[in-house]
């Protein structure tokens, strides 16, 4: 039976990022959604091209989940992050698709909660908006 | 170098909207320094593009590539088979480039992706300015290498406006007047005497005013017998 969830990629930096996943995976959580995760070595990897392509081959909307930008383990990477989601961000806007689609967040590696609540607030953008190319699922 | 800026992506998706099959050729010169069309500037306009397209439940058939200068016919004849191949070239080039695919394939539809803007230089990550107009006669050996013509919204030749004040531009207060520049740059050269010659007034037939351009140097230039491929005379 095909999985007909919301598919979701999401970028998260090898620090907190990725420990904040794995530490709300590990509580056992179940998800309302398809979420492939990506570990990149720091969000200020993340560029807008890996952004779209995820898009292009099949996400239904994809986050970038880096240090809190204070406290990046590499200074300024979590804000490099965000420019690059801001620029696909306006890119989708010029060609009249949601920007919505694709956002940045920023958590420390302690902070269970903040995983559950991104996939659970992507989830509701492809609900509002539906899958790209497809009915609303 | 030459600066360009790509257009709006509804503008491209729109000129692009009537055609099946779509090759988007960037270019890694000038273009790619300044952000607009090199490697990953296609990559992503073809990815947007595509995304689009599935959303829009549109069939079209999207690929990228690059040459290393579009300016030159030597490398667009490289990819002349995919230019063919395909419906229409979008030109992530400078106009340059899409012009010299556009005079190497008359009948093939070739469209701009970018808007060129300027002759610039890149001052920090991700900021170009305008340092020169191509006017065809330089003149910042008098000018402490600061040129009037570009970096003087009134391409004045001798000296400031009335309108320079605290050393701004009355046209932009962002800006710096160029003559302000000059007389900085020539008073550390000790060459202040410079700023009291009077420059007479310009000659711009040398510009684009005096129309289309063509430069020619009969030494480089290659023989009737050369273009047949007959070797040297």
């Amino acid at each position: 039976m095909p999985d007909t969830r919301p598919k979701i990629v999401g970028f998260c930096c090898e620090r907190h990022g990725m420990d904040a996943a794995v530490l709300a995976a590990r509580s056992g959580k179940q998800f309302e959604a398809s979420v492939r995760l990506v570990q990149v070595p720091c969000t200020g990897r993340v560029d807008g091209m890996h952004i779209l392509r995820a898009l292009e081959d099949g996400a239904d909307a994809v986050f970038v989940l880096g240090c809190l930008e204070k406290n990046c383990y590499y200074d300024t990477g979590s804000i490099e992050g965000r420019k690059r989601v801001g620029y696909v961000k306006q890119m989708l806007s010029e060609l009249g698709l949601e920007k919505e689609r694709v956002e940045m967040f920023n958590a420390a590696s302690s902070n269970s909660w903040v995983f559950p609540e991104i996939v659970a607030k992507m989830v509701e953008v492809v609900k509002k908006f539906g899958p790209i190319g497809g009915e609303k699922r | 170098m030459i600066v360009a800026k790509r257009k709006p992506l509804n503008e491209i998706a729109e000129m692009l909207a009537p055609y099946k099959k779509v090759t988007v050729i960037g270019c890694r010169s000038c273009v790619a320094i300044c952000l607009a069309g090199g490697e990953k500037e296609v990559k992503m306009l073809v990815s947007a593009l595509k995304v689009k397209n599935k959303r829009d439940g549109r069939k079209q058939h999207i690929e990228g590539t690059v040459v290393e200068r579009q300016c030159e016919k030597e490398w667009v004849q490289e990819i002349e088979a995919q230019i063919l191949d395909s419906d229409v070239t979008l030109s992530m080039a400078c106009s340059l480039g899409a012009q010299t695919i556009g005079d190497m394939y008359p009948k093939h539809l070739t469209f701009p992706g970018l808007n060129t803007g300027m002759f610039g230089v890149p001052e920090e990550q991700g900021v170009w300015s305008e340092k020169c107009v191509g006017c065809g006669n330089c003149i910042i050996h008098t000018t402490g290498g600061i040129c009037p013509i570009a970096r003087c919204a009134k391409s004045m030749l001798n000296g400031p406006c009335g309108g320079s004040a605290n050393r701004k531009c009355e046209v932009n207060l962002e800006v710096d007047c160029a003559w302000a520049a000059i007389y900085d740059r020539l008073k550390l050269q000790n060459r202040l005497d410079l700023i009291e010659s009077v420059t007479p007034a310009k000659d711009w037939s040398t510009s684009h005013s005096g129309g289309r351009r063509v430069f020619e140097r009969e030494d480089a230039k290659l023989t009737p017998h050369q273009k047949k491929g007959k070797g040297v005379t």
